[in-house]
């Protein structure tokens, strides 16, 4: 019964450091459907979660934390698409410009503002998105196995954790059951097909990287505001690139995505607990194993050897009409 | 032979012309692309464009389908002017159109891609269920089965244009412009999409086929217009005309559509392939041991639907890739895998896509002129250039071969296709080569540029040099050739006597091989 306990813990850990990952990687996925290459989720995330952090401590709401984060996502999202929409440029140098970007603002204003080093004021649980509890988990949690499950892995979790779950599903209907998933499939595959088809190209994937910017104002914001109280600098840590490691992983599908975000929220979880502990004949494992592992299992995937990764054929590509 | 009556030669008929072009003008910078265009098309008609490269035949489609506006002019359909300004417009209007390069999703299935921009709805499910009823209705109509569940990659070319044209069809097109269609088919695909069209004329379509390949002109259209420069020089019916009468308007003047050259005389074997085999990554094989030989002063043709492994044969030959079996030599010595060393040997290649191997585009054009030969001590010497030289080189290259602007400095992007293969050809022949492997030497490439590049060849075969040319243009490959292998699925099915009529040789390249099958691979 203790092991099974320490599972739920490990698992419940694992739901908690998935939810930036899931947030930024299904951003990700909605950018790169369209053909916008995205490696500035990491810098939107970063922004993102500082306006949060900045604007819940101001106002001490949790939603105006949350709406700024969206606001600042959506507008470093529109910062990379025009640059690569509108004026065609390199997709990488706008990304990794938005990233230097976020992470020198953040700072300088962090410090400016509220000179404590860069952090933002420590919130007050009102100021927070907190764990919600479901209905009857409280009596259902001495049931054995399943009454365990829904009291510390289903319920317990935070509003932003529940939206990051739903995105899932909502992502895949949006992909493969509307007219606009279609087209914004087919827009990162073959922008030809799209534009003679009477459809702007343009608009599509503005479209994309807005929605990229919503869900990656939800990851910073639950970084910020629900999961710490408070932004600290450089919070992100490198979520942002290990997002899009998981999107390659998925090969840019909704539920793989889900999937692997879990399990690098998982590598991260048992890093966390076996922080320090000492394998018999091993001796202690540093925890950069752990941390480096979703790069190690992404590269191994790119290499060949877990299946093909075939990204959206125009990924990457700004559209111009003569080829 | 000059333009007649500015307003086309429409017969008169009482119901208004299914589309009328009135002055329509177009620049693009400095390049006059379309000045004032004139055109007619009645309804019900198939009606023939034809044109060299850069003649504006594209910027007019492009035109009539909203891709680009007009700077001047005015766009009748049904005889009510229409302002284009998308493809949206355009297909609103009633006009469909088919590109070369086909504007399919290659992992969309058939019905997604039909649906695409026509869903009529937020949720696909509805869509689909109306496109399947109506791709069945089409495929009865039209003769024009698919099957909608099918993804596309896995398609044939001849079945993706097919869905390319029921695409048209599902949005209501009552125009559909086809551009270059038969590049990519089979003479008997080609045959099949022509009895498509002739149905779909005589169901009230009307089509407008943009083709360079005259002999289509003559067997399927009903009217021709001729542009050249971007003016639109003649409007012809075409069962009063001839295929010199067609050419002559697109050049300005008299063009030998013949090859003009006498018997061969072969010599020395120069290159021998011998049982090659390539295979892919995946082991595939896209080469499958083929034998063959040419010898000094003979063109060997080989004839094939693209795609069946003649690009990897020439790779292997050329010393880009290296064949997963058998041997090729030139001049009695081994190829290694290495094309500088391959050239070294004497060995001349003009590529079959320029714009990939042929040329950097954004290079000038005299640096493209030494492009691979760069090493040669004619053009400096350690690590310096001699920027004299490869400028004089260019200079008499350009000259030699016609090249048009004979601008050495100029971006080679900024030349048409037809002086890009120029610069290319002159490149590889002016070196001297013993042996020439040419692919695709006149695609893109207008007549007037065909007619000088075929007599090049020619020339070349007659000063005792091997040729290999591999096209997927049959008339060309018949035409210069004095022995055809054809190709299919990687074999050698056939060899033929360039004499040998159409219909056979197609056969040999849908794989349909009859007795002489096998008979080549030893040849």
């Amino acid at each position: 019964m203790e092991l099974f306990d320490q599972l739920i813990n490990v698992l419940a850990s694992t739901i908690r450091l998935s939810v930036p990952l899931l947030f930024a990687c299904l951003a990700g996925l909605y950018s790169e459907r369209s053909g916008v290459v995205d490696i500035g989720l990491e810098g939107k995330m970063l922004g993102a979660a500082f306006a949060a952090g900045a604007v819940a401590a101001v106002t001490g709401s949790a939603w105006a934390g949350l709406g700024a984060a969206i606001a600042i996502g959506v507008a470093l999202s529109l910062v990379h698409g025009f640059a690569s929409i509108t004026h065609r440029g390199n997709q990488i140098v706008s990304g990794v410009a938005i990233n230097f970007l976020a992470l020198g603002v953040t700072a300088l204003l962090g410090q400016a503002w509220f000179n404590e080093g860069g952090r933002t004021p420590q919130l007050p649980g009102s100021a927070r998105f907190l764990d919600v509890t479901l209905p009857f988990a409280d009596s259902l949690r001495d049931v054995p196995f399943l009454g365990s499950i829904y009291a510390n892995l289903i319920s317990n979790q935070s509003i932003p954790t529940y939206a990051a779950f739903a995105a899932v599903p909502l992502t895949w209907y949006v992909l493969y059951r509307t007219r606009f998933g279609l087209r914004l499939r087919a827009v990162g595959e073959n922008p030809h097909a799209v534009d003679t088809a009477g459809i702007s190209v343009a608009r599509l994937r503005y479209a994309a990287v807005i929605i990229c910017g919503i869900l990656c104002g939800f990851g910073g914001a639950y970084l910020a505001i629900a999961q710490s109280a408070g932004f600290l600098n450089e919070m992100t840590a490198g979520k942002g690139f290990i997002a899009l490691a998981a999107l390659i992983f998925a090969k840019w599908r909704p539920v793989p995505a889900m999937w692997a975000c879990l399990l690098f929220g998982l590598l991260d979880a048992v890093a966390l607990r076996l922080q320090g502990t000492v394998v018999p004949g091993i001796g202690e494992i540093p925890v950069q194993v752990f941390q480096a592992l979703p790069y190690i299992l992404t590269v191994v995937l790119l290499a060949g050897f877990i299946g093909k990764a075939i990204p959206p054929k125009a990924d990457g590509i700004p559209y111009s009409k003569d080829r | 032979m000059t333009a007649p009556a500015p307003s086309g030669s429409a017969p008169p008929t009482s119901a208004p012309p299914a589309i009328e072009l009135v002055g329509i003008d177009k620049r693009f910078g400095a390049v006059h692309a379309n000045k004032d265009i004139n055109l007619v098309i009645p309804k019900g008609t198939i009606h023939g464009i034809v044109g060299e490269n850069g003649a504006g035949k594209s910027t007019l489609m492009s035109i009539l389908y909203g891709f680009y506006s007009a700077d001047k002019g005015e766009i009748r359909v049904d005889g009510k002017p229409v302002a284009i300004r998308s493809s949206q417009d355009a297909i609103a209007a009633g006009i469909g159109m088919v590109h070369q390069h086909f504007m399919l999703v290659d992992v969309f299935t058939v019905l997604e891609n039909v649906i695409l921009g026509a869903e009529g709805g937020r949720l696909v499910a509805k869509a689909e269920a109306r496109a399947r009823a109506e791709l069945h209705r089409l495929e009865t109509e039209y003769d024009l089965a698919v099957d909608p569940d099918a993804v596309v990659e896995t398609l044939s070319v001849g079945l993706q244009q097919r869905v390319e044209i029921l695409k048209a069809l599902y949005r209501g097109a009552e125009i559909l412009i086809l551009d270059e269609p038969t590049g990519v088919l089979t003479p008997s695909e080609a045959d099949h999409l022509f009895r498509i069209l002739r149905q779909l004329r005589d169901q009230g379509k009307t089509i407008i086929l943009i083709t360079h390949k005259l002999r289509e002109i003559m067997a399927v259209t009903d009217h021709v217009s001729v542009m050249r420069r971007g003016e639109m020089v003649a409007h012809l019916t075409t069962a009063e005309t001839s295929m010199e009468k067609i050419a002559e308007a697109m050049v300005g003047r008299h063009v030998l559509l013949e090859v003009d050259k006498g018997p061969a005389n072969p010599g020395a074997v120069l290159l021998d392939v011998s049982g090659v085999s390539v295979r892919d990554k995946r082991g595939v094989t896209l080469v499958d041991n083929v034998s063959f030989q040419v010898r000094a002063g003979e063109i060997v043709g080989i004839a094939g639907v693209a795609g069946n492994g003649q690009s990897e044969l020439i790779e292997a030959i050329t010393g880009i890739r290296a064949p997963t079996s058998g041997t090729v030599t030139v001049n009695g010595q081994p190829v290694p895998a290495d094309p500088a060393k391959v050239r070294d040997l004497g060995l001349a290649h003009v590529p079959e896509d320029r714009h990939h191997m042929g040329l950097v585009l954004p290079f000038e054009a005299r640096e493209n002129a030494i492009l691979g030969y760069q090493d040669d001590p004619r053009y400096g010497s350690g690590l310096m250039q001699d920027a004299g030289a490869i400028l004089k080189t260019c200079e008499t290259q350009m000259a030699a071969y016609d090249v048009r602007p004979p601008t050495p400095r100029l971006r080679t992007s900024l030349f048409s296709g037809g002086n890009q293969q120029k610069i290319v050809v002159a490149r590889e022949i002016e070196r001297d080569p013993k042996v020439l492997v040419v692919g695709q030497p006149t695609r893109g490439v207008d007549i007037g540029a065909i007619e000088f590049i075929h007599k090049r060849l020619i020339d070349l075969r007659d000063q005792g040099k091997a040729v290999l040319l591999i096209s997927v243009e049959l008339d060309e490959i018949r035409s210069l050739s004095d022995r055809v292998l054809v190709m299919f699925a990687g074999k050698v099915v056939g060899e033929v006597a360039p004499s040998t009529g159409e219909g056979e040789i197609g056969l040999l390249m849908a794989g349909v091989a009859k007795d002489r099958q096998g008979k080549g691979a030893g040849a």
